[in-house]
């Protein structure tokens, strides 16, 4: 187990990675890498009983991640590399052609620690439920989790997905939304008034905790409860309060940053503003 | 010319209702899905033997199709089952993007498809799906012709890794091939050896090509038809060794003209052995309510057509 400041330590690095990625490739999407990176460390560091050097795409025997929000490939292909996925130096091809970091999530270039392709949104809660059912189809007691974001939730499917998953009983599913409550064009509230999701995941039936996604206590309480809910014939979604491009001044808090790409002075500032940690950079 | 008896005429969904359950029974990883079609893709005997891997998604067609491609990546065999437009048109990012591209051994079973669906209208009766999966990588498409096929389809299906669309429909048609033969992905059949015209067909209109190969032998023209029930990966080798002996075809197909059959025939000559063709389809029109057999002919795809049609491309060679 990570204390918090292990888990501090590899989010600042996590978060100088995401930075340094979508530098030199110039494309990709910081904003909401940012304001998801505190719950994907604790997950992959804490969380989920995976293992990188036995890793298949089945899943057997290990739990399961599905980043449903695909575009926020920066946070999840440093936090596999962090984990010990593939090398961390591989992060510098990042969107380069032929590279296994693809723009978003490919299972076709043979990267480990990808259970699924995404992207187009709304879809990853659906490929989840399937993997949470298979999981119990074959009477294995592993979770699936699956990070979700909250303009994605605007999607359809979303609520046909949340609809199967309580019908189903799966209760091994913990199903998170990275909450900042922004998107590329807004706030959510103004772009498309998604209004409280709490309330809508409730009277879906799921158990839903809601949870501080920028506090390690917070974050591992949450995680401890959504498992606790195995036997409850419910799914879990974690509604993590986030900000879009937390742990940089300039960035933080606003949709501006969701698919922009810092210029080279922004880039130095931000990562001043981050500090060195101990594990040094790609 | 050749023989072929109608055993009595079968829907070919029960073809593939038959094929799931033997699928079934022969490999435990495989499973159903439908959205609130079991009865219409007759999935009841598989649903009431295997109650644990039937799964009712309700409906929503696009979260099952992604429930169905993470159950494939544990490892399960899943069939998806709805109207052909609901698990193609109406589900096509999903059916990309989980299926496709995601590489899951998802076989999409599509039932009520081209216009013999009949009295519902246009609305259920896709003539687009078999365009729209031929042009997804990595998907196979098959057709077959009646119920024996559909039901040897399916289980050829179950054992084939990688994402399969299978494509049959809601009409007793005349059931006429053997009970059990393997079916062979990518191999055409022969149903007739002849000298001056290639019928190709797929689907429900391998029959009509048969009667319209009866009707062509009366003239004293002699046709040879093949079953293209595999439209992706198309059998290039057999049609064009075909072609090359007769040097006329026609392509007959409930579909329309875009992206069907006739466009993947007319492709792979046009590459290896330029040959005139005539085109059996729905060319660029929706369906509409009738039956059948007053649609199949309204549309201009039964054996009078289709006869009519070889003749004039014999008229081009």
């Amino acid at each position: 187990m990570y204390s918090n400041d292990q888990l501090k330590e590899v989010s600042t690095q996590v978060r100088r990675d995401i930075l340094r990625m979508v530098g030199i490739a110039k494309s990709g999407h910081p904003g909401g890498s940012m304001s998801s990176t505190d719950i994907l460390t604790t997950l992959y560091f804490n969380e989920m009983k995976q293992d990188p050097a036995t890793w298949t795409r089945d899943g057997k025997g290990q739990d399961m991640f599905i980043l449903s929000a695909g575009h926020m490939t920066p946070v999840y292909y440093s936090v596999l590399a962090r984990a010990g996925y593939f090398p961390v130096s591989e992060l510098a091809t990042f969107r380069s052609f032929g590279a296994r970091l693809q723009g978003h999530p490919s299972i076709r270039k043979g990267l480990p620690g990808v259970f699924q392709a995404s992207g187009s949104l709304g879809q990853g809660l659906s490929a989840a439920a399937g993997l949470a059912l298979g999981k119990k189809l074959d009477k294995e007691d592993n979770f699936v989790y699956c990070l979700c974001g909250d303009g994605e939730s605007e999607e359809g499917q979303i609520w046909e997905a949340g609809m199967f998953a309580v019908f189903h009983k799966l209760d091994n599913l913990i199903a998170m939304t990275d909450w900042n409550g922004k998107q590329i064009d807004g706030p959510v509230d103004q772009v498309a008034g998604e209004g409280d999701l709490a309330a809508k995941w409730e009277a879906w039936d799921w158990n839903v905790i809601v949870a501080e996604g920028h506090d390690f206590d917070s974050i591992k309480k949450a995680f401890e409860l959504a498992k606790a809910g195995k036997g409850s014939g419910k799914p879990t979604m974690i509604l993590f309060k986030t900000e879009m491009g937390h742990g940089v001044d300039f960035m933080a808090g606003t949709h501006k940053w969701h698919g922009s790409v810092p210029k080279p002075e922004q880039l130095e500032d931000a990562l001043k503003q981050l500090g060195e940690t101990s594990l040094g950079d790609f | 010319m050749k023989k072929y008896i109608d055993t009595g005429k079968k829907d070919t969904r029960s073809g593939f209702g038959v094929g799931l359950l033997e699928a079934g029974r022969a490999d435990s990883r495989v499973v159903a899905l439908t959205a609130d079609l079991k009865g219409s893709l007759k999935m009841d005997a598989f649903a009431a033997e295997f109650p644990e891997r039937f799964i009712q998604c309700g409906i929503a067609e696009a979260n099952m199709v992604g429930a169905a491609a993470g159950l494939a990546i544990t490892g399960k065999v899943p069939f998806i089952g709805s109207f052909a437009e609901f698990v193609t048109g109406r589900v096509y990012d999903q059916v990309r993007q989980e299926v496709a591209y995601g590489k899951a051994n998802v076989k999409i079973a599509s039932s009520h498809a081209g216009v013999t669906l009949g009295e519902d209208g246009a609305t259920h009766q896709t003539m687009e799906d078999l365009a729209l999966m031929r042009a997804l990588p990595d998907m196979v498409v098959i057709n077959p012709c009646d119920f024996n096929q559909t039901k040897n389809a399916t289980i050829a299906a179950a054992k084939y890794e990688g994402p399969v669309y299978l494509r049959f429909g809601r009409p007793n048609v005349p059931n006429f091939t053997p009970e059990n033969e393997e079916f062979v992905i990518g191999k055409a059949q022969i149903l007739n050896e002849g000298k001056d015209v290639t019928i190709v067909a797929c689907g429900h209109l391998v029959w009509e090509a048969l009667q319209a190969a009866e009707a062509l032998e009366a003239e004293g023209i002699c046709a040879e038809v093949i079953n293209m029930a595999t439209v992706k990966p198309l059998d290039e080798e057999a049609l064009i060794a075909s072609a090359a002996k007769t040097k006329a075809v026609v392509v007959a197909e409930e579909h329309n003209m875009a992206g069907g059959l006739g466009e993947a025939v007319a492709g792979a000559l046009a590459r290896a052995l330029p040959t005139p063709v005539e085109f059996i389809n729905g060319q660029d029109r929706f369906g509409q309510s009738g039956t059948p057999s007053a649609l199949l002919a309204a549309y201009g795809l039964d054996a009078q057509h289709i006869a009519e049609a070889a003749k004039k491309v014999i008229e081009r060679k």
